[in-house]
């Protein structure tokens, strides 16, 4: 048995479309499946959400076309404002995060005996489910038998209620948030302190930067990468938060520490919710707050892509 | 009642009629969904299908449990897309959304049949809208004040009949350094059952009705009459603190702990509380008391149902199964202290001999000429119901802010029941 020849006669037959097209057609191939489940999974259900939001519909019998009017609805709706205002306190303290996993990982970041168990019982935390984080935090919170107002009574602190009073109720989940939170960022920056370059360190301090100066002006900016993964996943984590809400509150007090997510979730799918046209109006408000942050990240990699 | 010969040859010929067919025709698939996910009602049900099947061999019984809660929300999915040909929900309002979506089926025609248009005629009210009956009920529950009866004694006080008594002894109580009434608005519905009754109390059955229909705006003096009767006790400090931190079983312990009096609550409460340890010398039952003289006595008792989607195969099956549920044996079975502890709906079943079920029972039966009402979740259409319990609650922690909860609820009301 003979092997083909290794080049085969290019000018007895003329080559096949594909053959002719391969450079340019492969990679979509390759990209199709990605693209394929993108588009039915991602874009049809974004294009469909901003759809219904232009109806009047239960979920169960007619919809019925009303264009604007959700959305002017939105405008006067107490409870939206609420929720918004809830999402810009979220998006705000849910950023403490970056710091505070940065100084855990700073202070992390040394060769003791048994740092490996220091470093792992700080990251405990983001290994917890949500949920067990919620209702631990809950019961540190309860009113009376609270952790919280057992340490604040031995200081001659007043009881407080942090998850019943409307004013504070949304910071006590937001804290709540941080702890897993922190967690993640500090391990992103440990491993980012593990790439830090030790000759520009050895170069700063012979230069007399040490301190602050030297964490300034020689860590962090080699940090950066890890940076800019820390701010993605916080502020996405900031803008997907519902389970600690709806763990520890279920969105109350009446109504004051809902956000976005959760108000669509409760207008248009919980237990009374039978507006789907309304929840998806909250819904594409949502996208188009997170459109800009997507937007940034976007823009900075390609930036990053370009640079290089 | 009297038997006469030709009576139970009627009944006779009608039984064994309804055995014949049954056994003839009934094959195939019956996919029965349940909402009865606690360990007691789901064992119940269980068995009751269990005896169901037995009686129908032919059939093929798929029994699926869903928990209460994600029942709520998965029902509207289930009735649309993969339709079983039984599914337990709840009575009148509740029902609405799916009746008006063409989800349930019409089962007037049960409904005419003597078994039960006769049996059960006291819950055909809740059953019906548009003038059709779209489930049967299996069960109903009292609502009431559960209270520390040591607690009563120990102060000198007796249940009371008036809302000047109700007072006087929440007075007692709180001058003895405990809470009248325990509850938990986390989850909001718990105050719906005390606007419900201050609110049939205050101006009557009727009045509640028309509120629930959209006939009465919210900032009516009429219901903030019924907010004032209900801040007095506010004020008083009648209810526990921070109880919007707690879901009703967490407002439990102050009850069983003896930090607080009393609870209204379902009769579903009994259980947990005897669990906990108050046995029934130190536990027991009285009326809402009268509010505003003369006004009829009414109650909220819910009704949970069952009935056939409109999308079921096996209806034929469904319909004799659902013959088979409200039918005077199986009412008595399944509502019994062993099973679900609650009130048969069939009038010729029998009331377990249980203490808070007799009460229940008598109360229902014999003193409540206003009418009986649902529940307020149940009597009010879904969306006005969520912003309304809302409200309730913030009224219950900022009383002050009533005028501007109003408002708010008379705006929710005008999109609702257009």
């Amino acid at each position: 048995m003979t092997t083909a020849p290794a080049v085969p006669t290019t000018t007895a037959q003329p080559r096949g479309w594909y053959k002719r097209n391969e450079i340019a057609v492969t990679p979509w191939l390759f990209l199709a499946p990605a693209i394929l489940f993108f588009a039915f999974y991602v874009i049809w259900p974004i294009y469909q959400s901003i759809v219904i939001s232009f109806y009047d519909w239960d979920g169960l019998g007619e919809a019925r076309f009303i264009g604007m009017d959700n959305y002017v609805e939105l405008m006067d709706d107490g409870a939206f404002e609420v929720s918004l205002w809830n999402n810009l306190k979220w998006l705000l303290f849910y950023l403490l995060a970056i710091p505070g996993g940065l100084f855990i990982a700073l202070f992390l970041n040394q060769t003791v005996t048994g740092i490996r168990i220091y470093k792992s019982l700080f990251f405990f935390p983001f290994v917890l489910s949500q949920v067990v984080v919620g209702l631990v935090f809950s019961w540190f919170y309860l009113p009376n038998e609270g952790l919280l107002n057992g340490v604040l009574g031995l200081v001659g602190l007043g009881p407080v209620n942090v998850l019943g009073d409307p004013t504070m109720a949304t910071y006590g989940i937001i804290a709540a948030g941080l702890w897993p939170q922190t967690a993640y960022c500090m391990i992103l920056y440990l491993t980012g302190l593990n790439a830090v370059d030790p000759e520009q360190i050895e170069a700063g301090r012979l230069d007399g930067a040490k301190g602050w100066r030297m964490l300034w002006f020689i860590i962090i900016p080699q940090l950066k990468p890890a940076t800019f993964i820390a701010f993605v996943v916080t502020i996405i984590g900031a803008l997907r938060s519902f389970d600690l809400i709806s763990i520890m509150t279920n969105g109350g007090p009446f109504g004051q520490t809902r956000v976005l997510s959760f108000y669509m979730f409760e207008k248009a799918l919980s237990e009374y919710g039978f507006r789907m046209g309304y929840g998806a109006a909250i819904a594409v408000v949502l996208f188009l707050i997170m459109l800009v942050f997507i937007a940034y990240f976007l823009w900075s990699m390609w930036k990053e892509e370009k640079g290089r | 009642m009297r038997f006469t010969t030709k009576s139970m040859l009627m009944a006779l010929a009608g039984s064994t009629m309804l055995a014949g067919t049954a056994t003839a025709e009934l094959t195939g698939d019956l996919k029965i969904f349940l909402d009865t996910s606690n360990p007691a009602p789901r064992a119940t049900m269980e068995k009751m299908i269990a005896d169901f099947g037995a009686e129908h061999p032919g059939l093929n019984i798929e029994t699926t449990v869903i928990d209460r809660e994600a029942y709520k929300t998965q029902i509207r999915n289930f009735l649309t897309a993969d339709a079983p040909d039984v599914a337990t929900w709840y009575a009148a309002n509740r029902m609405s959304p799916y009746v008006k979506a063409g989800l349930f089926e019409d089962v007037s025609d049960l409904w005419a049949e003597p078994a039960i248009a006769d049996n059960l005629a006291s819950t055909k009210g809740a059953m019906t809208i548009d003038g059709k009956q779209w489930g049967v009920p299996y069960t109903y529950y009292q609502w009431g004040i559960y209270y520390r009866k040591d607690i009563y004694e120990e102060l000198g006080l007796n249940e009371p009949a008036t809302f000047e008594e109700m007072k006087s002894n929440c007075q007692a109580i709180l001058d003895s350094g405990r809470k009248c009434y325990t509850i938990g608005t986390k989850f909001l519905w718990t105050a719906g059952g005390w606007f419900d009754y201050l609110n049939m109390r205050t101006h009557g059955f009727d009045f509640h009705m028309e509120l629930a229909n959209g006939d009465v705006k919210w900032t009516d003096d009429r219901v903030k009459q019924t907010f004032a009767n209900w801040r007095e006790l506010i004020d008083m400090g009648a209810f526990v603190d921070n109880h919007q931190n707690y879901s009703w079983q967490e407002s439990l312990p102050f009850i069983v702990n003896g930090e607080a009096a009393a609870i209204l609550k379902g009769n579903f409460a009994v259980a947990p509380l005897r669990e906990a340890g108050l046995d029934d010398g130190k536990l027991d039952f009285y009326q809402f008391p009268e509010i505003t003289p003369g006004i009829a006595l009414a109650e909220d008792a819910p009704t949970d149902t069952f009935h056939i989607p409109a999308n079921a195969s096996n209806k034929e099956a469904a319909r004799e199964f659902l013959r088979f549920v409200v039918s005077a044996n199986v009412q008595s079975e399944i509502n019994n202290g062993a099973n679900l502890g609650q009130l048969p709906v069939n009038a010729g079943s029998t009331v377990d001999d249980d203490k808070f079920l007799n009460e229940g029972f008598t109360m229902l039966s014999e003193n409540s000429p206003g009418g009986v009402a649902q529940f307020f979740d149940r009597d009010f259409p879904a969306e006005m119901a969520a912003e309304a319990m809302q409200g309730l609650q913030e009224f219950m922690v900022f009383p002050d802010n009533l005028d501007d909860i109003l408002k708010r609820l008379d705006k929710v009301q005008e999109r609702v029941y257009k």
